[in-house]
């Protein structure tokens, strides 16, 4: 089982490693903004995650921690 | 156990890129190569203007800012100055192929060896959205609103076709980063293009064909699909020049 | 102890870096300079310098700027339009507080101009090196020896003070031959550079060289702790000559070879009984205010004689407050003023004195 962690505040909502989630588990919050004023990206479902790490592999801000 | 997380030699300052922007999977991809090869210690960097003029606040090792397109001349006076530093270049379309031309070209065909991450978006990001001498025939730019017309302009410049003319270059290849298995080739090429600086081989130069969303009017996601479109078919991907491995 | 031999001014300045520590040299042919390349090409190799032929003078100062980011001393020349393109590369290495030594032989302009000598740069050297506010230590040897010693001279106050150090030549001081003894390096001070891009070991923050501030604020006070420092180099280190100034009502002020030709002017205008007297400023930035307002105590009327079209005539003005008249003995385009023009000059000034 693979555990994500993003660092949410840098989010800039770009919705890139939504688009290449093999999973289709990441979404960008529609009810959320951080500090910055981005709506950032949220999973949908932890357990579905098999760890890839296409989402961190795309990310340009570095925002995502990949554990197995 | 962590299999994917920010390189150490990434500094922690958020950066400043528009959001989409495939600045920040290149200079994660450079800072992926100095940790996997051990060199942050004795690496330095140069920076440009350009979108990038800040690396040097995202990058945890030494680091200098170069006059527009002197990058190359800049690296070349460091590196002389101590060779057992790794030193590498990080510019765009503008410092590399439009001011810097005779910089890019003299470093290459001197065979200087330092490493080049050449960022191809097509545009110049900076200063609002200009033409590059990289731009493609009809694109839309603020100083070619009516589309760049070859006949006034000329066409773009491709810059590893041209220096793979020159007898002195070690090493050139273009990559892209606008999905995950060009982003993984891109990894391991500029991984390539600093282990041959460390290994004494020559200058290694890696065009990555990046997006620039904001200037280009597209959200992230199209961004990456016109680079697939438009961006690769003019500019196609793969190794240009490769001295040591052609010698086997 | 060092010997006495028979040197070219260009080849004096080139051996004298070397002497100095100078193991890296970019440049690029321009007449009346390309014997410092043409000697650097020869010894460099031999002592394990770098010696590099750039591919224009832009580069070569962008390497200049490259190896003195890493710590080392280096050094670049070149000739009036060479010079000039160098600009941006001066205020960038002034913007980061880089030591650098950069050498101008002097030709006749503007433009293309001549290959013959000229002092048509002063105010290229010491208003306007580049954009933005900045100065650069201005030196201005009048014999091959000055060539040499004003070399050494300039390595070390351009690591001192983390700015550029530049000797402004004319084409005559780079071609021609005088005996010159060049110092030992023992004797040459160094200096730490905590600074210098090195590579951090992994035992120290990174360093960065760069001249950007995007804060107002920042770039504020960047540029006024820089003219702090520049406030300590003219309290510290003008340098200046002086012939003949005790009684005299007529004094020249003159650099170079200008300096020479005035001085068996003066000595001639002297024995005709005209109370002659020259002041040669040895650092055109620091300019030697203090010296010439003093001067112009007792002195009538000042000359100023140059290989130009009077660029030096306002500092002397300004340094004087414009007590006294400044009048201008100028030749251009390659000419050089003769002793007989300078003393008839000097035989113009006392008419107006009597």
């Amino acid at each position: 089982m693979a555990k994500l962690t993003f660092k949410t505040e840098l989010c800039k909502g770009c919705g890139l490693c939504v688009e290449v989630c093999p999973k289709k588990i990441l979404q960008i919050a529609k009810d959320k903004i951080n500090k910055k004023g981005h709506s950032p990206v949220e999973m949908t479902d932890q357990s579905q995650c098999i760890g890839c790490a296409f989402c961190a592999t795309m990310c340009p801000d570095c925002i995502i921690t990949v554990e197995k | 156990m962590i299999v994917f997380d920010k390189p150490k030699s990434l500094t922690d300052a958020p950066l400043h890129y528009c959001p989409g922007c495939t600045h920040g999977i290149i200079h994660r991809l450079v800072a992926e190569a100095i940790d996997e090869l051990g060199i942050e210690g004795r690496t330095i960097g140069v920076a440009p203007v350009g979108c990038a003029v800040m690396a040097y606040d995202y990058f945890a090792c030494d680091m200098v800012e170069a006059a527009h397109g002197r990058a190359p001349a800049v690296a070349t006076g460091i590196k002389r100055a101590n060779p057992e530093n790794i030193v590498f270049t990080y510019q765009g379309d503008g410092d590399l192929a439009s001011i810097g031309t005779a910089e890019t070209v003299h470093s290459a065909t001197r065979n200087e060896n330092i490493t080049v991450i050449f960022v191809n978006n097509a545009i110049y990001g900076m200063t609002g959205g200009q033409m590059a001498p990289t731009s493609l025939p009809g694109q839309i730019t603020q100083t070619s609103p009516y589309g760049r017309d070859t006949n006034l302009c000329g066409f773009p410049v491709k810059i590893c076709e041209m220096l793979s003319q020159l007898e002195g270059p070690e090493f050139l290849a273009r990559v892209a980063v606008n999905n995950v298995k060009n982003i993984k080739n891109a990894k391991a090429t500029i991984k390539k293009a600093f282990e041959n600086q460390v290994n004494g081989k020559g200058f290694s130069l890696v065009e990555v064909i990046s997006s620039c969303p904001t200037n280009w009017g597209m959200t992230p996601k199209d961004a990456l699909k016109w680079i697939d479109d438009n961006m690769i078919p003019y500019y196609p991907l793969g190794v240009y020049k490769d001295r040591s491995g052609e010698a086997k | 102890m060092a010997e006495k031999v028979l040197m070219k001014g260009n080849e004096a300045i080139a051996e004298a870096a070397i002497k100095a520590g100078c193991r890296h040299y970019f440049g690029y042919p321009i007449t009346p300079q390309t014997e410092i390349a043409a000697y650097m090409a020869k010894r460099m190799p031999k002592i394990g310098g770098t010696f590099l032929q750039a591919e224009s003078e832009i580069a070569a100062i962008n390497m200049v700027y490259g190896v003195s980011s890493a710590g080392k001393r280096v050094m670049t020349s070149s000739s009036s339009p060479g010079v000039a393109l160098k600009s941006e590369g001066l205020s960038y290495l002034a913007g980061a507080d880089l030591p650098a030594f950069v050498v101008n032989v002097q030709r006749g302009g503007p433009g293309l101009g001549g290959i013959q000598p000229s002092q048509s740069d002063y105010f290229q050297a010491t208003k306007a090196g580049g954009h933005g506010d900045f100065r650069m230590i201005v030196l201005a040897p009048a014999s091959v020896q000055e060539m040499a010693d004003l070399t050494i001279k300039g390595f070390e106050l351009a690591d001192n003070y983390r700015m550029t150090a530049m000797i402004l030549a004319d084409g005559t001081m780079g071609q021609m031959m005088e005996p010159v003894e060049i110092r030992d390096s023992a004797d040459i001070k160094t200096f730490d550079k905590p600074w210098a891009v090195t590579g951090t070991g992994m035992k120290r923050e990174h360093n960065i060289v760069n001249s950007l501030y995007l804060k107002p604020e920042q770039l504020e006070k960047e540029n006024f702790a820089r003219f702090e420092r520049y406030k300590k180099i003219e309290e510290n280190e003008v340098m200046y000559e002086e012939f003949m100034m005790d009684d005299a009502e007529i004094c020249i002020v003159a650099f170079g070879i200008a300096a020479r030709v005035s001085q068996n002017a003066v000595v001639e205008a002297r024995k005709q009984g005209i109370k002659a007297g020259m002041i040669r400023p040895i650092t055109l930035w620091p300019f030697p205010k203090k010296r010439l307002l003093a001067a112009a105590e007792k002195v009538k009327t000042f000359i100023s004689v140059e290989l130009s079209m009077g660029q030096m005539v306002e500092d002397i003005e300004l340094a004087t407050k414009c007590t006294r008249p400044v009048m201008l003995c100028n030749r251009v385009g390659g000419m050089i003023p003769s002793p007989e023009e300078v003393l008839a000059k000097i035989k113009e000034a006392q008419g107006g004195i009597n």
